[in-house]
């Protein structure tokens, strides 16, 4: 045991000379293992964040919710039949809401975009939500300041308002948002509350930080013509479990509100969060593919690359392994050897991608929110060590083998 | 007591359709502390010789026992194990590795050896003063002079305290002033009682050694004691 480790040592020591020895063609064969492992941990990391993101999205989101709507949310290719649906009213709303016995929750939304101010700040284009206060309870919502519209102030059409965190970060740098009055589109309206921060970056439009809620008959009365504009029904099941029989439900009211007959299509869709999630899982997809290709390529050629190299330096030491030999080398000892040579560069390799995928993803970080794992500092050390055990085992075992006595006559 | 003892040593080269014969028929007994030179012209086999007694190379046919152990038989890490404990080679072309400085290179047996780092630091570096290089210890091949680097070398060979020096023309590649040096260190060995085989083409290299074996063709042509043998005087060294 104890020579087993003192060989396995004394390996790497004479490994590690040689590999200082000839510095530029360590570093050269290094590229490849570097690229290949800055890919595969700023994949897995750009993955990782992805997900959190998505994650914590859905949940703000709730994801027992069914939004009914003229428009399928994630198919796009029957867009011209879309198009010609008949819109969905208040009048549908009221109808669906008597009805249904199963939601937790049923919310009118409809959306419009306006520029928020508050003195000289200001937000253009920001997501208005019009809604009636059952809305948040089609949400998961927490306040960190002041509360959600009351039915009162719904049904009223008061110039009341929701504010996302985002909007508040920017309208009230100060985090004094609660009372003031603020200007959207022009109109005065008093901040009656502000949302945690709640959503993240991957729910686009949906990210409920950089929205503003008011009631739906405000939108109505200000910025969107009642007899126009087409509406969503959020409707929310009591528990996840009960999604698909509210689905049901849901789907057999609207045919009856609509006066639909059993032999036409629906004129409208039922809305998911899953459908996003597949839309995610695609893009997630991509990226693996792509990032494993590009890993999978650079390692190849880095692996070939250390291979030729390898085989050169056994060739250029041909004379050294001889004498190596003649002192009492064993074929395991020069074997060892030149295996650490090559999988000490690829580790180093490793290591230097590996840092310089925790810089780049500091980088990537501002656009896209990354998450390093520790998996992807295990993924890039063992992936890098085998591709030099790999890359280093045939030329490792011509030294080996090779002839004492020819060995010293190479010249 | 013999430490070598071949006997009918045939080593046959096969080159493309023809076999060359290196050596023939050898048969040598060399006792412990003996000092033995081997001669003869350019291919007459003194190289294959060695390597054979060397355990670097096995002969096509023949018998070939070291220290009583029958060598013939013996698989690749026995051969290495042989080499490495009781073989001390020193080269023409000296051999040292390059990008290591001499403490390393007289190192490198000990370490094959797996004696630990502190007791092998200080048997190196002993090894070294005893050939007369205190002061080199540090140095590379490239800044050492030809007569310093066969010193490291031959340090490298005695580090492991082997039964028996080899070395094949180990004063070729050196002046006759620097040589007469590295003679009067193998006298020193041999004197300690170390057993040395030496191939050289120079009589007067030869005269040092206590016996002469003359080869030819692959076979042994004369195999005699030195009459008149030549005792270099110790005051005639100056290393550094
Ligand atoms: N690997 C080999 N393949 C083929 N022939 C070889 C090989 N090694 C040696 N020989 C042949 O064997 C013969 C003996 O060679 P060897 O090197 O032993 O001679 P030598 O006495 O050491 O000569 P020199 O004094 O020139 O060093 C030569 O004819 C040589 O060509
Ligand atoms: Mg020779």
């Amino acid at each position: 045991m104890y020579t087993i480790l003192f060989e396995i040592r004394e390996s790497l020591l004479i490994a590690l000379r040689a590999i200082r020895a000839n510095k530029m063609r360590s570093i050269l064969t290094m590229l490849g293992i570097f690229i290949g492992v800055t890919v595969v941990v700023l994949m897995s990391t750009a993955i990782k964040g992805i997900d959190n993101a998505f994650q914590t999205g859905m949940s703000a989101l709730g994801s027992d919710v069914l939004y009914i709507d003229k428009w399928a949310w994630f198919e796009h290719d029957e867009w011209w039949k879309m198009r010609n649906r008949r819109r969905i009213d208040m009048n549908d709303f009221y109808a669906f809401k008597e009805q249904a016995k199963l939601p937790l929750a049923v919310a009118p939304v409809i959306n419009s975009r306006q520029t928020v101010k508050f003195g000289d700040n200001r937000i253009e284009n920001v997501f208005l939500n019009g809604s009636n206060s059952d809305y948040v309870q089609t949400t998961n919502f927490t306040f960190s300041m002041g509360r959600f519209y009351s039915e009162i102030e719904s049904n009223s059409a008061r110039h009341v308002a929701v504010i996302g965190s985002d909007v508040s970060n920017t309208l009230f740098p100060r985090g004094d948002a609660l009372d003031k009055e603020i200007k959207i589109g022009g109109v005065n309206f008093r901040v009656v509350g502000v949302l945690d921060e709640q959503g993240s970056w991957i729910l686009g439009n949906f990210n409920p930080d950089k929205q503003v809620f008011i009631p739906i008959g405000t939108i109505f009365k200000n910025f969107q013509n009642q007899s126009f504009g087409t509406i969503t029904i959020n409707v929310r099941a009591a528990n996840p479990l009960l999604l698909e029989e509210t689905k049901i439900e849901a789907e057999g009211i609207m045919r009856k509100i609509r006066g639909l007959t059993f032999n036409e299509e629906n004129d409208f869709s039922i809305n998911q969060q899953e459908g996003l999630a597949s839309q995610i899982d695609q893009t997630v997809g991509v990226i693996q593919f792509v990032g494993f290709f590009i890993t999978g390529l650079s390692l190849f050629v880095g692996a070939v690359g250390i291979m030729n190299i390898m085989f050169v330096s056994v060739k250029e030491r041909t004379k050294e392994i001889g004498v190596r030999k003649a002192i009492g080398a064993k074929r395991r000892t020069i074997l060892g050897q030149f295996l650490f040579e090559s999988s000490t560069i690829c580790l180093a390799g490793g290591l230097v991608g590996l840092i310089a995928a925790l810089l780049l993803s500091k980088i990537v970080n501002q656009f896209l929110p990354t998450s390093v794992q520790w998996d992807a500092v295990v993924i890039a050390i063992v992936v890098s060590l085998i591709t030099g055990l790999i890359a280093g085992i045939a030329p490792a075992y011509t030294a080996a083998k090779l002839d004492p006595v020819e060995a010293l006559r190479y010249e | 007591m013999n430490i070598i003892n071949i006997e009918h040593i045939a080593k046959v080269y096969q080159v493309g359709f023809e076999e060359v014969h290196a050596l023939r028929d050898v048969s040598i007994r060399i006792d412990k502390n003996e000092y033995v030179a081997i001669m003869g012209p350019s291919g007459s086999g003194k190289s294959t010789l060695m390597n054979v007694l060397g355990c670097l190379d096995t002969p096509t046919s023949g018998k070939y026992d070291f220290n009583n152990q029958n060598v013939s038989e013996m698989n690749d890490n026995q051969l290495a194990k042989i080499r490495n404990k009781e073989i001390g080679f020193v080269f023409q072309t000296f051999n040292l590795l390059p990008r290591s400085d001499a403490l390393h290179n007289v190192e490198l047996p000990l370490i094959y050896a797996g004696v630990p780092t502190a007791e092998r630091k200080e048997r190196a570096k002993q090894a070294l003063i005893d050939v007369g290089l205190e002061n080199r210890i540090h140095h590379k091949p490239n800044e050492l002079s030809g007569g310093q680097r066969q010193r490291v070398a031959i340090a490298r060979a005695l580090v492991t305290n082997p039964s028996i020096i080899l070395a094949d023309e180990p004063t070729g590649n050196l002046d006759s002033k620097t040589g007469e040096e590295i003679m009067l260190l193998f006298n020193e060995i041999h004197c300690k009682g170390n057993t040395i085989i030496l191939v050289t083409h120079e009589e007067y290299i030869a005269e040092h050694a206590a016996r002469i074996v003359r080869l030819k063709d692959g076979l042994v042509e004369s195999d005699e004691k030195v009459l008149n043998r030549y005792i270099p005087k110790l005051n005639s060294a100056n290393v550094n």
